[in-house]
């Protein structure tokens, strides 16, 4: 008796005898019930919404009919496990704001939703009642054909017995008959149970359960939270990039200022000394606190973009770097941002693990992507997994559904080359000019 | 009057720095040392307005400034140059970035340009001295871009000497020969003589003498 469904449960012996017959019947009960509720539910609504919707206030009442699908799904995924009770889950998504608005917007939005909505209207004018005429015929007409002789000698006084209220039965053999006839139809009903609950139970999987399609809906969402993700780290960089040069960075350029300034009054003498040692620790703080803040989020990758950031990138690093770049104007921040930290990291592994004499940036767009190498001529043999900085990179890459490879054999030379889906978002001869 | 520095007549100057503790600070030395600030203001739009007003001998603006707080100022300071390429400008700037400093030396012919870090405010006396030589027309380029862009060795630069190399840089900080010469402990026609290999190698004609510096130091920047 541990069949999973009331399929399964159709090809075992004693069917007829199990609960599933049973269980199949208070599925399509319930069915009939909740369906005919379900039906009152839906007309009133209609009409109450229809008829006020002059006034405005029906508005509301028909927009909570378009919504009336989800309590009806709902239901009927509960009342799925009396048949089939594989797992059902709710097709609908989490909104990710609290409140009536964000969770109406999600919910409108959701193709579930109407699905859900065809659903209820389908039970509500047609499923119900067929429901109902499955129990009867293979329910109620075989009992009440069972209970003909207790009938005759209940309420036919032993005289006569109505079966199925159309046939008058006079003789007890002939009810005797009758209720063996029952009992064959009532095996059979079983069966016409078990089939109609179980296709009933498939239809009501197949529109309210979540579909593969679905799925792949899940999928490009979570990409598309992981994106969102992304822009918000590249967002609070900015942000704490603007705080530090707002705040802090003026502050001490301020200090040192006022420092110079006491510096000009002060005679000669111990307290000079002090001041212009004082004014020296502002200095060092701001050299710092500047590169610092240059690593955070640098200024010209924002004002001039990627080739003229890459330039500076190239200035900074002691092996010299020849820059090929041919970009004729800007590409979106995101790409734009991930493509230059990949060059600072790159340049930065040149600098302290490629014992190379020589760098090359080159870097383009073509076929819709941007594509930038980085090659020396160092030692090779090194590995974007080896906590060399590139994994993070690599990551923020393929987010933006780009691609980063590196090739480095023992030996060298090293080569490594990002890849990055993109249009240009503004042409400019600025960057041109600036490189 | 006399600036306290000594080293010419007190200039006046319009500047633009939307920090106010700077801002204060700023005006607070330029008028210890005898110039005069003639207007004070914190964005770019502002500026460009104070300058048509107020005429004054230098401009002294930071980069970054509302509302966008990118470039804005040092576009201004190219518009204003544009308008009057013979605007001597001094723009401070809290990152070293050659794009910066050739975009600006791009505008008018390039000289009476300056592009300081911020930092060297605090240096009172090189500052000012700084100030004196872009409002005088000199070219000033921070010694921390030109101390980067020495680091790499590129074309056309590759044809230079080191000791070229290093009168070039200082060129670029806008030094005069005689100041050159100090810092290098060799003569001043020496200098002269390396000025002339420069000019030659970097294919600058010869011509007004200023003029061409400002090509070399832009063909450095460029580099």
């Amino acid at each position: 008796m541990d069949s999973r469904s009331v399929w399964q449960a159709m090809t075992r012996p004693g069917f007829s005898l199990s609960w599933w017959p049973w269980r199949s019947a208070a599925y399509l009960v319930s069915g009939a019930v909740t369906g005919s509720f379900v039906l009152v539910l839906i007309v009133l609504l209609a009409v109450a919404g229809g008829a006020l919707a002059i006034v405005l206030v029906g508005l509301p009442l028909l927009a909570a009919l378009a919504l009336a699908g989800l309590p009806v799904a709902r239901v009927e995924r509960f009342r799925l496990r009396l048949v089939d009770p594989g797992p059902a889950p709710d097709p609908h998504r989490e909104p990710v704001l609290p409140g009536l608005r964000p969770w109406l917007a999600v919910r409108l939005r959701e193709r579930a939703t109407w699905r859900e909505l065809g659903y209820a209207l389908l039970f509500a004018g047609l499923l119900w009642p067929v429901d109902a005429l499955v129990v009867a015929v293979a329910l109620f007409f075989p009992v009440s054909m069972v209970a003909t002789p207790v009938l005759m000698a209940t309420v036919g006084d032993g005289q006569e017995a109505k079966v199925l209220k159309q046939w008058t039965v006079t003789d007890w053999p002939t009810a005797f008959g009758v209720s063996l006839l029952g009992l064959v139809l009532l095996a059979l009903g079983a069966y016409a149970l078990g089939v109609a609950a179980g296709a009933r139970a498939g239809l009501t999987r197949l529109l309210i359960t979540p579909r593969d399609v679905e799925l792949g809906e899940r999928v490009v969402e979570l990409a598309r939270s992981r994106v969102r993700l992304v822009d918000a780290f590249e967002a609070e960089r900015r942000r704490i990039e603007r705080d530090l040069h707002d705040g802090a960075q003026q502050r001490l350029v301020a200090l040192s200022v006022t420092l110079g300034l006491a510096r000009l009054d002060a005679p000669p003498g111990p307290l000079a000394d002090q001041l212009a040692k004082a004014q020296e620790q502002a200095g060092s703080a701001l050299a710092e606190l500047r590169e610092l803040i240059h690593g955070i989020h640098p200024q010209v990758l924002a004002d001039y973009g990627l080739q003229a950031a890459v330039a500076d990138a190239a200035d900074r690093t002691a092996v010299p770097v020849d820059v090929t770049f041919d970009m004729p104007g800007r590409l979106p921040r995101a790409v734009e941002s991930a493509a230059y930290f990949v060059v600072c990291e790159a340049l930065a592994n040149v600098d302290r693990h490629s014992g190379a004499s020589r760098a090359e940036v080159g870097g383009g767009h073509g076929d819709g992507r941007l594509f930038v190498t980085v090659r020396d001529d160092g030692r090779g043999g090194a590995d974007a997994g080896g906590g060399s900085g590139l994994t993070g990179l690599a990551d923020r890459v393929s987010v933006l559904d780009g691609r980063l490879s590196l090739s480095s054999p023992p030996g060298g030379p090293t080569l490594l080359r990002v890849e990055i889906p993109c249009e240009w978002s503004q042409l400019t001869d600025r960057a041109h000019r600036s490189a | 009057m006399e600036s306290v520095d000594g080293s010419g007549p007190s200039l006046r100057i319009a500047l633009a720095e939307d920090s106010v503790l700077l801002r204060e600070g700023l005006i607070g030395l330029l008028t210890r040392v005898g110039h005069e600030v003639v207007a004070a203001v914190g964005d770019a739009q502002a500026l460009l307005a104070a300058v048509a007003e107020q005429e004054p001998d230098i401009v002294v603006t930071d980069v970054r400034m509302p509302p966008g707080f990118q470039d804005e100022g040092l576009q201004a300071a190219v518009r204003l140059r544009a308008a009057r390429p013979a605007l001597p400008v001094l723009v401070l700037s809290q990152y070293v970035q050659r794009a910066y400093a050739a975009e600006l030396l791009d505008s008018g012919d390039g000289t009476g340009i300056g592009y300081l870090l911020k930092d060297r405010v605090g240096q009172v006396e090189e500052f000012v001295d700084a100030l004196r030589r872009v409002a005088d027309g000199g070219t000033v380029v921070d010694p921390e871009v030109v101390r980067q862009l020495l680091r790499r060795r590129r074309d056309p630069l590759e044809r230079l000497t080191p000791r070229e190399r290093e009168v070039l840089a200082l060129m670029a900080e806008g030094r005069s020969n005689g100041s050159i010469a100090r810092e290098l402990v060799v003569s001043e026609a020496a200098v002269g003589k390396h000025i002339g290999g420069i000019l030659a190698k970097l294919d600058l004609p010869p011509a007004d003498e200023t003029h061409r510096r400002v090509l070399a130091v832009l063909a450095f920047l460029r580099a």
